[in-house]
């Protein structure tokens, strides 16, 4: 994303959030998710080795890594989607091993995907009603007696417009979710997880493919999860974005957590710029991968 | 010369005959599974068979009294669908697609081999099982009642009203269902699983349920099948299945009524073009034997099928908004 859509006014960082020094693994004040020792392997390929990590709670946290880093299915390994060789870990204290997705889920951690998953052939606001939780009328015997649930259902409906309202779809409530943009789908999709009022919102790259002149509404909505006492954590290749808005980033590489700090420090981190450039980016190869270059040209021009 | 009164009479009787019920219902269940939820259940003969088998079989070996039987009927159709399920409704859609047209053709095999011939009476099936279903007819009248195309005997008209109450109560049954939140999630699982595991539904289970619920459809629809003939291992071939998915597909996968009226056009037009192409023959209209006319009529029943899914793909009365948005 280009610079113009970084907004001026600069939102409030957390700070203070971890003990000790800012390195690979290091203690928060108050971790809301800690994974100990999670592996993951795909034959001979290890794509995600995490010894320790925490994230801390009520704050922001980016996770970011270039291509292949093991950043998604570290994320899916965290909500259930995919089963790790070994490991343990937990949110708000409770252990997730083994937790099947659907659980992991009602427990207060929803994530989004990185491809968008709206419900294309469902309307807008079915999309929405089916984000919340506890639903008498998705048992199938109750559901066949609706003043069981029509009440709920009215309370639901009007949680899914305010928020629809909120994030500024309500227009197209009515609407198949399958005719909306590819940014008002991740809109969309943001919105549906708050439906279940989650503690822990995880977004796979949240900024892929949206149209730039949306790009400072997601950024505020989800600045606005922050200020509502949830707690983010999100996979993003926009480095604008993890600067603007990240209170905490951790950066992985071949599957390892190999920095983690405030986003001003961890990218002037050897280890992050060897992890994005190689090691070896200074020795001249002859020809220069080009987009490698432009990242670092980003990096530096937005330092400056 | 060709006598179209008869013609058009019989088509006429297929409007309300049991069969088209059963089809329709079968079809029904299909709907369940593929139009909301997105399963590709490739074995509706399957339950058809356990159905008319777990009905019969109950009559004639233990002597069950019908509800009896009609219960054994049902239960032994979730099991089956338990079987089907457990192994497959954790993979993609296609296993189950392959697991149910397999695991259709090994009951269809089951109940023609020989080693069980006293129980299911192998590939002679089996008969004499109505009496119990006809005790409970209240009609009685002698010879044939009715008006226009439709006179019947007691017994047909029993068949008749009963076959089409149960279609009517299961339509219900699966709108009641379809309006609530329970249908909101199954539909969403056809849209998307991952997406829906993600806001923390047991999508497992609920495609289970739906698995189930469409099965004993098929099963209750088994059962009005028989009705009106006998037991027969061959009717229970993967073409019954394919005929079902052809009149699931004609009245539009995701509707309610949509199985009903493709049944009833599907059976309309299959006796009217029978019909038709018999007596054009008899009358030397067309250079074909008879046993080649016979199989003529299901060319143009395909014909006017593949017409309609190019001109009206989304099925006589699908959305068609729905189809704006086919991936």
């Amino acid at each position: 994303m280009s610079s113009e859509t970084t907004p001026t006014s600069k939102p409030v960082k957390s700070t203070g959030l971890h003990l000790g020094d800012a390195e690979p693994g290091c203690r928060k004040v108050d971790p809301i998710l800690v994974a100990d020792g999670v592996t993951r392997t795909f034959g001979g390929l290890t794509a995600v080795d995490v010894a320790h990590v925490e994230i801390p709670r009520g704050a922001i946290t980016a996770l970011i890594g270039p291509n292949g880093a093991g950043k998604t299915t570290f994320f899916n390994l965290l909500t259930g989607f995919d089963k790790p060789d070994s490991g343990t870990w937990q949110f708000d204290g409770r252990s997730l091993a083994h937790v099947p997705a659907y659980r992991v889920a009602r427990m207060g951690l929803i994530r989004t995907f990185q491809l968008t998953k709206s419900l294309g052939l469902l309307s807008v606001l079915d999309n929405m009603k089916l984000g919340a939780k506890d639903q008498t009328g998705e048992n199938l015997f109750r559901s066949l007696l609706p003043f069981l649930w029509r009440k709920q259902e009215q309370q639901i409906e009007a949680k899914a417009v305010e928020l629809l309202t909120r994030f500024k779809l309500d227009a197209k409530q009515h609407d198949y979710a399958a005719s909306l943009s590819g940014g008002q789908r991740k809109l969309l999709e943001m919105a549906r997880a708050l439906m279940s009022d989650p503690t822990l919102v995880m977004l796979d790259e949240p900024m892929a493919g949206v149209n730039p002149a949306l790009t400072q509404s997601l950024l505020d909505h989800i600045l606005d999860l922050k200020t509502q006492g949830m707690t983010v954590l999100f996979v993003e290749h926009d480095m604008h974005m993890v600067r603007h808005i990240a209170d905490w980033v951790v950066v992985m590489a071949e599957g390892r957590i190999v920095a983690e700090g405030d986003p001003h420090s961890v990218m002037q981190d050897q280890a992050v710029i060897d992890a994005y450039l190689g090691a070896h980016h200074d020795t001249d190869l002859g020809a220069a991968h080009t987009s490698n270059v432009e990242a670092v040209k980003e990096l530096i021009d937005d330092e400056q | 010369m060709i006598d179209w009164g008869s013609i058009f009479s019989n088509a006429a009787v297929e409007l309300i005959s049991p069969t088209t019920a059963a089809y329709a219902l079968a079809a029904l269940g299909l709907a369940v599974h593929f139009g909301y939820t997105g399963l590709l259940n490739f074995g509706q003969a399957g339950f058809m068979a356990i159905g008319a088998y777990g009905y019969a079989i109950s009559v004639l070996t233990f002597g069950f009294p019908v509800w009896g039987a009609v219960l054994v009927g049902i239960g032994a159709s979730i099991v089956f669908a338990l079987i089907l399920g457990i192994p497959t409704l954790r993979l993609r859609a296609d296993y189950l697609a392959i697991v149910t047209i397999a695991a259709a053709e090994i009951v269809r095999l089951l109940f023609t081999t020989n080693t069980f011939v006293a129980v299911t009476g192998s590939a002679n099936g089996l008969s004499e099982y109505k009496g119990g279903f006809r005790a409970l007819n209240p009609l009685s009248f002698e010879g044939k009642a009715g008006f226009g195309p439709w006179m019947f005997s007691a017994n047909d008209w029993w068949n008749i009203i009963v076959g089409w109450s149960v279609v009517i109560l299961a339509v219900l049954f699966t709108w009641l269902l379809m309006r609530s939140p329970w249908g909101r999630v199954i539909k969403g699982i056809r849209e998307d699983e991952d997406a829906v595991r993600a806001l923390g539904k047991n999508v497992y289970s609920y495609k289970m349920q739906s698995l189930i619920i469409g099965g004993v459809f098929g099963t209750l629809a088994g059962m009005i099948f028989i009705m009106p003939r006998a037991v027969i291992p061959s009717a229970y071939a993967t073409s019954l299945t394919f005929f079902i998915w052809a009149i699931l597909l004609l009245g539009g996968a995701a509707t309610i009524l949509g199985p009903v009226l493709g049944s009833i056009v599907f059976w309309v037009l299959l006796s009217f073009f029978s019909g038709f192409i018999a007596r054009a023959v008899e009358a030397g209209w067309f250079p074909i034997s008879e046993v080649q006319a016979g199989q003529l009529r299901f060319i143009l029943v395909g014909v006017a099928i593949m017409l309609l899914v190019i001109f009206r793909p989304q099925g006589l009365l699908g959305n068609k908004k729905e189809m704006s948005f086919v991936k």
